[in-house]
């Protein structure tokens, strides 16, 4: 890593891959007992586990560059709501199983391709953490893809389900592919994963497995984004409530 | 004629460093340190164990971590610090690097039979995943995979149709 590199750039680009990762484990643990049946509730809830052990690398690392003290359980557990960076899509609610898994092919067929290019950063912790997710997000692909394709070309209600799952959720999915100007300016010295790139490959990719499961791809209409600048939909506050309640009730507090 | 075993250029590397380092007791004393979940595997049978280095009182030992989500390897790091303390009277920091990047090749070949002793399926080589995975109650290859995830984040759970036990099996990754 070079000493031009802006630290608070750099801070403010791993915090919100933490945020990302963070985000969706906790939606994912909310499974965890209320899986459709034993093997799909220890699927989502060490899939969940995966995504926080993410959020971990890339906390601890934001902590360090930030430099200020802060630990990756401050960062994990003490900011408000506007200092949450994540991508919208990842804070909705995770809905009945078929939405669950229609995010998350939408969410593993992106963050293969992301963490692919993140692999060749040139910042080596980047690099070194993105290489390390990598095996595993492929992994999650191939549970995505087979649910999707399953539950799309299964029976009248889970194909109805899935599809609406994916017209829900597909006004979220273009704040993946728009890189906010922090992004760039890293992007443009080789820090971060220009993300518009990867749309190409993401949309055939995403296009073979829907034709696979006779689904529809939904209309373009419609977008929202914001979540690069901390402003959240409705959801996430009770998710931020549930997340920051032990830390807040009792400040400090270990295991 | 037997097979010359092959090792992955990163044990043997590992290895040379056992053998040419100043604390090879440290070394050997970490060797009975094992998986949480898995008591027959140690660090160093388990491919985690990367590196020890002595300096002055203090001794630096690189862990590399396997799954992302891993809960075992703050236990892990704990158990070499308190290790090293009581048998070699040194301090010890534990360094969790992410590179190199822990695959199960760095699995040794004695941890992948201890795995099937203690009756979980070893990995497959990478690039055959389509080999069937055997049984290690009776060895029959008419097995079939139940869940993609078992016990823990690294195992799938297994049903072996001959003796009809289920296993897990340590995923390749």
């Amino acid at each position: 890593m070079t000493e031009t590199v802006n630290n608070q750039a750099l801070f403010r680009y791993v915090l919100a891959l933490g945020d990302d990762a963070l985000i969706l484990g906790q939606r994912l643990s909310e499974w965890c007992s209320a899986g459709p049946f034993l093997e799909e509730d220890l699927a989502l809830a060490n899939v969940a586990l995966d995504y926080l052990g993410r959020a971990r690398m890339f906390f601890e690392y934001a902590a360090r560059v930030e430099g200020g003290g802060r630990t990756e359980d401050d960062l994990a557990f003490g900011r408000t709501v506007r200092e949450y960076h994540n991508h919208l899509l990842y804070e909705l609610p995770r809905g009945d199983f078929a939405f669950t898994m229609a995010r998350q092919l939408v969410v593993d067929l992106y963050n293969v391709e992301y963490l692919s290019a993140l692999s060749n950063s040139r910042d080596e912790t980047l690099a070194a953490i993105a290489a390390r997710c990598l095996k595993e997000s492929q992994y999650h692909l191939r549970r995505s893809r087979e649910w999707v394709v399953r539950l799309g070309d299964g029976t009248d209600e889970s194909h109805s389900r899935v599809q609406k799952a994916f017209d829900e959720l597909w006004g979220y999915t273009h704040e993946l592919f728009k890189p906010d100007k922090n992004e760039q300016a890293l992007t443009e010295i080789g820090v971060a994963v220009d993300c518009c790139e990867i749309r190409e490959k993401w949309n055939r990719q995403f296009d073979a497995i829907l034709a696979e499961a006779t689904l529809e791809r939904p209309d373009d209409g419609w977008a929202i984004d914001g979540g690069r600048k901390g402003i959240h939909t409705e959801a996430f506050c009770s998710l931020l409530a549930e997340l920051q309640y032990m830390q807040r009730a009792y400040p400090g507090l270990e295991w | 004629m037997a097979d010359i075993m092959l090792v992955p250029e990163l044990l043997a590397s590992r290895q040379v460093r056992r053998n040419n380092s100043d604390c090879v007791e440290v070394w050997k004393a970490l060797d009975s340190i094992a998986d949480p979940e898995i008591p027959v595997l140690s660090i160093w049978d388990l491919g985690i164990l990367h590196d020890v280095q002595r300096q002055s009182d203090t001794v630096v030992v690189t862990i590399t971590p396997t799954y992302s989500g891993c809960p075992a390897m703050d236990e892990i790091a704990r158990n070499i610090r308190e290790l090293v303390v009581e048998q070699c009277g040194l301090e010890a920091i534990v360094n969790i690097s992410l590179t190199p990047a822990w695959t199960t090749d760095l699995i040794s070949p004695q941890g992948k039979a201890r795995l099937r002793e203690y009756g979980i399926a070893p990995p497959r080589e990478r690039g055959a995943a389509s080999q069937p995975v055997a049984c290690p109650q009776c060895g029959s290859a008419d097995t079939e995979c139940v869940s993609e995830f078992a016990s823990t984040a690294c195992k799938a759970l297994y049903k072996c149709r001959s003796c009809e036990e289920p296993f897990d099996y340590f995923k390749c990754i």
